[in-house]
């Protein structure tokens, strides 16, 4: 007989948990990991808070919301670091060669997605969180002040972010780790149609169509709505979380797709650097 | 006869155009120790891959303790285990923590106990604090066998157990296999180039050739059949295609 093993869903759990403590051993090794976390959002938030400096004794427009840039960068970080968290946990257990043995376990493949969610939750906190609290002594600007509108927008974002993080962590599965830099740049196409900086009545109306397919594009317009209107847009937000559900949605659908193509071309063993 | 523990039914395994694995046939009975052997590229991966469920057969069928690989593997994954020389584990993690996640992740109830046990066992307790990419092949291969041993398993399938390691720590690795069967009744399936290896520790021997299973049975009968000494001699014969017949004339012609 096996050793004594729990079933059900306190083994659900506990696989989730082992693989989120799997990667917190890991970040917790490490202070530089934890440090690269917070650098990138914490020197974006210092460019966009010193052109805000600059541009809001030239634009009466910014003069009506001096934190809309900076709120803009550090919500659209929440985006991009729910991403990347997704796709970096999932490449570490391509790069150290894991995968082979985590799928042998009685791990399922969404399980796995739930502790990769879980972990980029973690990592956008760190990261964006340091960032954000930075930004109060350093531009006297807290992105908390957004109260709890914030939290939807948060929410709203990540969930986007990890929708695009399952779709590309499947792509790299499928296609090696040669395709591992889309995890960097396949955000970024996104980027010029989600208003993050700007409304998105100044795109092309075209274009418009397109950037209202995108959760992210409600979020930053009900960011501008409550920074400069002060008024929650709960339509917006409504109308992002819809289209989250679809996201997400069809992010885990490609990621157990892409998981099942490479159980039948034979890659998760041969997977690693 | 008992039922077999693991059941292989024409299963074919093509990539493209490549037949990895053609139409194999066979049954492991509870107990037993059976290696799975063949030159490089004879499909042995590619078979412990599907039993595994990594990989998914062209067509056939497999079954594990019953049940259907293909459908239902997580009924029975918490009562395998895998180990593999080519498969690691994270390297910045210490062995401690790479225990305790893959206990957790196997939903073991007592884990330090068990992360003890396998400590003592594999000799590992002094390399529990250090990280596993920082240890020799020696050690990461006992660590390796340390994590397929934490939920006891009733069926362990090992690639190449004692692949790249000296002759004293594969005497070792091969000794607590032994030993792990003994107290466990274990079901055992490897794939190995270690011909001694395979007499030691194996009642059964499949061999492979090109993706198809060309010949099977005990040591000893293969070792009558072919006229030869030892393993290593059948392994070369088949491998290099000599035919049944000629070796039985040989045989002959040397009684």
């Amino acid at each position: 007989m096996s050793a004594p093993q729990r079933t059900g869903s306190a083994a659900v759990w506990r696989r989730i948990y082992a693989l989120v403590l799997r990667h917190m051993y890991l970040l917790r090794s490490s202070g530089p990991r934890v440090l690269e976390l917070m650098y990138w959002p914490t020197v974006q938030m210092v460019l966009w808070g010193f052109i805000t400096l600059f541009l809001v004794k030239q634009s009466s427009w910014l003069a009506q919301a001096s934190g809309v840039l900076i709120s803009g960068v550090l919500l659209w970080d929440v985006l991009f670091r729910g991403q990347l968290g997704v796709s970096l946990v999932f490449m570490e257990e391509m790069w150290s060669r894991n995968l082979g043995h985590l799928f042998v376990s009685p791990l399922r493949p969404i399980e796995l997605v739930a502790a990769l969610l879980v972990m980029s939750l973690i990592r956008t906190l760190i990261g964006v969180g340091g960032a954000a609290l930075i930004a109060i002594p350093l531009f006297h600007f807290s992105i908390f002040t957004l109260g709890l509108p914030l939290l939807a927008f948060f929410i709203n974002l990540i969930v986007m972010g990890w929708a695009i993080g399952l779709l590309v962590s499947g792509i790299v599965l499928r296609y090696g780790l040669g395709a591992e830099s889309m995890a960097w740049v396949a955000i970024f196409a996104v980027q010029p149609i989600s208003g993050v900086y700007y409304p998105i009545e100044v795109l092309p109306s075209w274009l418009q169509a397109v950037a209202y397919a995108l959760p992210a594009s409600y979020v930053f317009e009900g960011m501008r709505a409550v920074l400069f209107e002060h008024v929650f847009r709960a339509d917006l937000l409504l109308w992002a979380a819809a289209l989250n559900v679809v996201y997400l949605a069809a992010g885990v659908a490609a990621f157990v797709a892409f998981f099942n193509i490479a159980r039948t071309r034979g890659q998760l063993l041969q997977v690693g650097e | 006869m008992s039922q077999a523990v693991v059941r292989v039914v024409n299963v074919t395994k093509r990539f493209g155009d490549l037949v990895a694995v053609d139409g194999i046939s066979f049954d492991i009975l509870p107990g037993s120790t059976t290696a799975l052997l063949g030159g490089n590229g004879a499909g042995k991966t590619t078979t412990l891959s599907m039993l595994l469920g990594l990989l998914l057969p062209t067509s056939g069928a497999i079954s594990v303790f019953g049940v259907d690989m293909l459908r239902d593997r997580y009924r029975v994954l918490g009562r395998m285990n895998f180990s593999s020389p080519y498969v690691e584990l994270p390297r910045r993690l210490t062995v401690r923590q790479n225990l305790e996640v893959y206990a957790r992740l196997y939903g073991l109830v007592d884990i330090r106990r068990r992360i003890e046990e396998v400590g003592r066992e594999l000799e590992i307790e002094g390399l529990m604090h250090r990280p596993y990419g920082q240890l020799s092949a020696g050690q990461k291969t006992r660590v390796a066998l340390a994590k397929a041993l934490l939920n006891e398993p009733e069926l362990l399938l090992l690639d190449e157990p004692t692949a790249s390691l000296d002759p004293d720590t594969a005497d070792y690795v091969r000794g607590m296999l032994e030993s792990y069967r003994r107290r466990s009744h274990a079901t055992m399936l490897l794939a190995s180039h270690n011909m001694s290896e395979v007499e030691r520790l194996c009642d059964n021997v499949l061999m492979l050739r090109a993706g198809r299973l060309v010949d099977r049975g005990t040591p000893e009968a293969l070792l009558k059949r072919y006229g030869r000494q030892n393993m290593e001699e059948v392994f070369i014969d088949i491998a290099r295609e000599r035919r049944l017949e000629l070796a039985l004339d040989r045989k002959q012609a040397n009684p």
